[in-house]
């Protein structure tokens, strides 16, 4: 698949793996300054993954990435400013301090989807933007990310389960590096490859080495493709390795040695540079004006974050709730015809077809049979109660039956009242 | 009870009064016809038309991409709905029982109501279902679960007694940039009818309607129990004790403007709700009248609430546990006494 790539396309990705590189040593040196207020969490030895998945993306592609996936935000064209500043809480961020690392997004210009603290809840929400850009005939793809571990949870089978019955346009990237934290992935998943997963939802997968950021991409282009052509959710199991402990704290000393010392040698951006030098498509002079191009942007974000002001205190107070179109003006864009969606062309036959057998329909009418409400309420089988349960204290319960409007009190007694109607306008 | 359910556009127009349950519906099927990017998603509520029949009709005339059938996945229809209106959608989720809502409760707590503090992204969409008791639903199809979310900065939860409220509370809620919480009482959906406006209207979200006045005390309430309280209001004015009756209609945020006029007028409250005791609005309430009211209180206020237990099934069992008329005259009685 290499070889389909242009040498520009090489070239950008191994930029992007050495910003993506240069951008996180920069935070670890700032946490050593305590220059970051919380928890930094290292996608070292993972670069090819966040990288080779999110150039598959158009511009108009939706993304949502996850806390190892700062070089899927740079790809997509987040300057590494809005990094540095989450990291380190100021009011220049784009959070305004509200919250760090990568949890933030942009809706209107770049597309992204923030994530949360919550393994797995990105697939739902990430499959309904995939679901509302097909409806509104946009043509995009989203992608998000999980982990081996984050594959776990609840809401990864909800999500993907309902991508897959929508056949939503999304790429869901498995990145396994064989750690949940401290625990390994076979104490998580008794299976080979988690790729079997999209299995059990009928849905395509692939399964890459996750540190070959040329086999990354073509493999995540082909998913994008597909997705992008109504093939459904596509899952890509990227596999590789978590160099770093969980995040900045920890030591991982549950990880072999020998383990870290194999995946180091098989380093994305070293074995992306032999491939390179090999072909012959990365000189030493071009090497050298990518790595002052990444340092003179990288010492201009940082002074810039580092001269950054903390937000206000009383901005904590403030943005719970979008207040109006002063606020936010929501407006979907159309990119087909309205009156595709709407009646009298919306209007379809509403049943289910069973093939071999026939149509089934709903049943309906004004009295048709709801699931509870029309049963009788405990006041109103008073009688019937009585004798069920005549230890009841009668005192609890009144000849008249009071309570809730009973089927006999049904004409609207109470909204009928002058008081009522006058004081609900 | 007029049959309606034929042609869904009814707008309530020469239809004669229309049920809680027709109201809601009007409301979706309006909004849908005003803004393509409306859309209702949820468990049967497409061929089947919803388990308690509040979408039918929808699929038929809006289609297969507006009426989403999903799996019994309340984590993903919310989560789906989040994300479909990042892109400018205003998606109805239907809990089919909003007893199932807490299925999802990660990500309408975390994901959705924090968006827009956290980084700016609002999310237009609307929960809806029914809730309460009463239908000897039991434990898991009777619940009030408002609280939990009244405890979330960044939802809004309504919570309507009348099907005028539910069918312009919904429409606003729909219309609205956040994310809204709607819980319909299932008790009222086949019992109480109503005429409504032919004119498309809206009822705002945070403000409280004062359903009967009175000078004696105040009686705050919601949702079913609005009745019972007003029924305790007509008893107790045969003896000489004038309530005034306030629905609530939107818990969060709750109108305290209201709320406080009532209390310097009355001097006494009494809140009555079928959600449980313990971290139910009724305290809050207190604590509210505590800090800002306490020079006009003339005694303690009072509750009037279910118990705290789990909905019990048994018909005696649900009647012992559910507040009632004669508990709020109780109540009423003793507080007038102050």
């Amino acid at each position: 698949m290499k070889k389909d790539l242009t040498r520009q396309q090489h070239l950008d990705l191994y930029y992007y793996m050495r910003l993506n590189r240069a951008v996180e040593d920069m935070m670890v040196k700032l946490f050593r300054q305590n220059k970051i207020v919380g928890g930094l969490y290292s996608s070292l030895g993972q670069e090819a993954i966040s990288v080779g998945t999110a150039f598959a993306l158009e511009k108009k592609d939706w993304l949502a990435p996850m806390i190892r996936n700062i070089g899927a935000l740079l790809v997509k064209g987040v300057p590494p400013r809005d990094i540095f500043t989450q990291h380190m809480a100021k009011y220049t961020s784009p959070t305004l301090g509200k919250d760090g690392t990568s949890h933030f997004g942009d809706l209107d210009k770049l597309h992204i989807v923030s994530p949360i603290s919550m393994l797995g809840d990105l697939i739902p929400v990430m499959t309904g933007v995939a679901m509302a850009g097909r409806y509104l005939g946009q043509k995009i793809v989203a992608m998000t990310w999980i982990g081996d571990g984050g594959s776990s949870t609840g809401v990864f089978h909800e999500g993907l389960n309902l991508a897959a019955t929508q056949k939503a346009p999304f790429v869901l990237i498995l990145e396994n590096n064989g750690w949940a934290y401290s625990t390994p992935v076979r104490r998580q998943v008794p299976l080979e490859n988690l790729a079997d997963r999209a299995k059990a939802y009928g849905i395509a997968s692939y399964i890459v080495d996750g540190n070959d950021v040329a086999d990354v991409y073509s493999t995540a282009k082909e998913a994008v493709d597909r997705a992008r052509a109504g093939e459904g959710p596509i899952l890509i199991e990227a596999k590789t390795f978590r160099r770093m402990g969980h995040a900045q704290h920890d030591p991982a000393e549950y990880v072999p040695k020998e383990m870290r010392e194999y995946w180091e040698k098989r380093d994305p951006i070293l074995l992306h540079e032999k491939f390179l030098t090999e072909k012959k498509l990365l000189d030493a002079k071009t090497k050298k004006e990518i790595e002052t191009k990444i340092d003179a942007l990288l010492s201009k974000d940082r002074d810039f974050a580092e001269n950054s002001p903390m937000p206000p205190p009383e901005l904590a107070e403030k943005g719970v709730y979008c207040t109006g179109d002063d606020c936010h003006k929501i407006r979907a864009k159309w990119e087909r015809p309205i009156a595709e969606v709407t009646p009298p062309k919306s209007s379809v036959d509403a049943s289910w077809v069973v093939e071999g057998f026939g149509r089934g329909k709903g049943s309906g009418g004004g009295t048709a049979p709801i699931h509870f409400g029309d049963t009788p309420a405990a006041a109103e089988q008073k009688e019937n109660e009585d004798k069920m349960a005549p230890a009841t204290p009668a005192k609890t319960v009144t000849k008249k039956a009071p309570g809730k409007p009973s089927k006999s009190t049904k004409s609207a007694k109470p909204v009928a009242r002058p008081a009522a109607r006058k004081a609900r306008r | 009870m007029a049959d309606t359910s034929k042609n869904p556009a009814t707008n309530g127009n020469g239809g004669g009064p229309v049920t809680f349950l027709e109201a809601i519906k009007q409301a979706m099927f309006e909004e849908m016809q005003r803004d393509p990017a409306v859309v209702v998603i949820g468990e049967d509520v497409g061929v089947y038309g919803g388990a308690f029949k509040t979408s039918e009709g929808l699929l038929e005339k809006f289609g297969w991409e507006r009426v989403i059938d999903t799996p019994i996945s309340e984590s993903a229809i919310i989560g789906a709905a989040c994300g479909m209106s990042y892109l400018g959608l205003r998606p109805i989720c239907e809990m089919q029982f909003i007893d199932f809502i807490v299925c999802a409760f990660n990500q309408l707590t975390n994901f959705v109501a924090k968006g827009h503090y956290l980084w700016n992204a609002p999310a237009p969409i609307v929960v809806r279902g029914p809730s309460g008791g009463g239908v000897h639903g039991g434990p898991f199809h009777s619940a009030n679960p408002e609280m939990y979310f009244v405890h979330t900065p960044g939802l809004k939860v309504i919570y309507p007694s009348t099907p005028y409220d539910a069918k312009g509370l919904l429409k606003a809620a729909v219309r609205d940039n956040n994310p809204v919480l709607f819980f319909e009482h299932k008790y009222l959906y086949r019992r109480i009818k109503e005429e409504l406006p032919t004119e498309d209207y809206t009822v705002p979200i945070g403000k409280a309607a004062v359903r009967r006045e009175g000078k004696h005390l105040t009686i705050l309430s919601y949702a079913a129990m609005m009745y019972n309280s007003l029924e305790a209001a007509e008893a107790l004015a045969k003896e000489g004790i004038e309530i005034e009756v306030i629905d609530l209609r939107t818990l969060l945020p709750l109108d305290e403007e209201t709320i406080l006029k009532s209390v310097k007028k009355t001097n006494r409250v009494l809140v009555v709700h079928e959600d449980t005791k313990t971290g139910g609005i009724a305290g809050e309430i207190a604590a509210i009248l505590c800090e800002k009211a306490f020079g006009d209180l003339d005694g303690p206020v009072f509750r009037v609430t279910a118990l705290d237990t789990p909905v019990p099934y048994s018909p005696p069992l649900e009647q012992h546990f559910l507040p009632n008329t004669q508990k709020i005259i109780a109540a009423a009685k003793e507080l007038a006494r102050y």
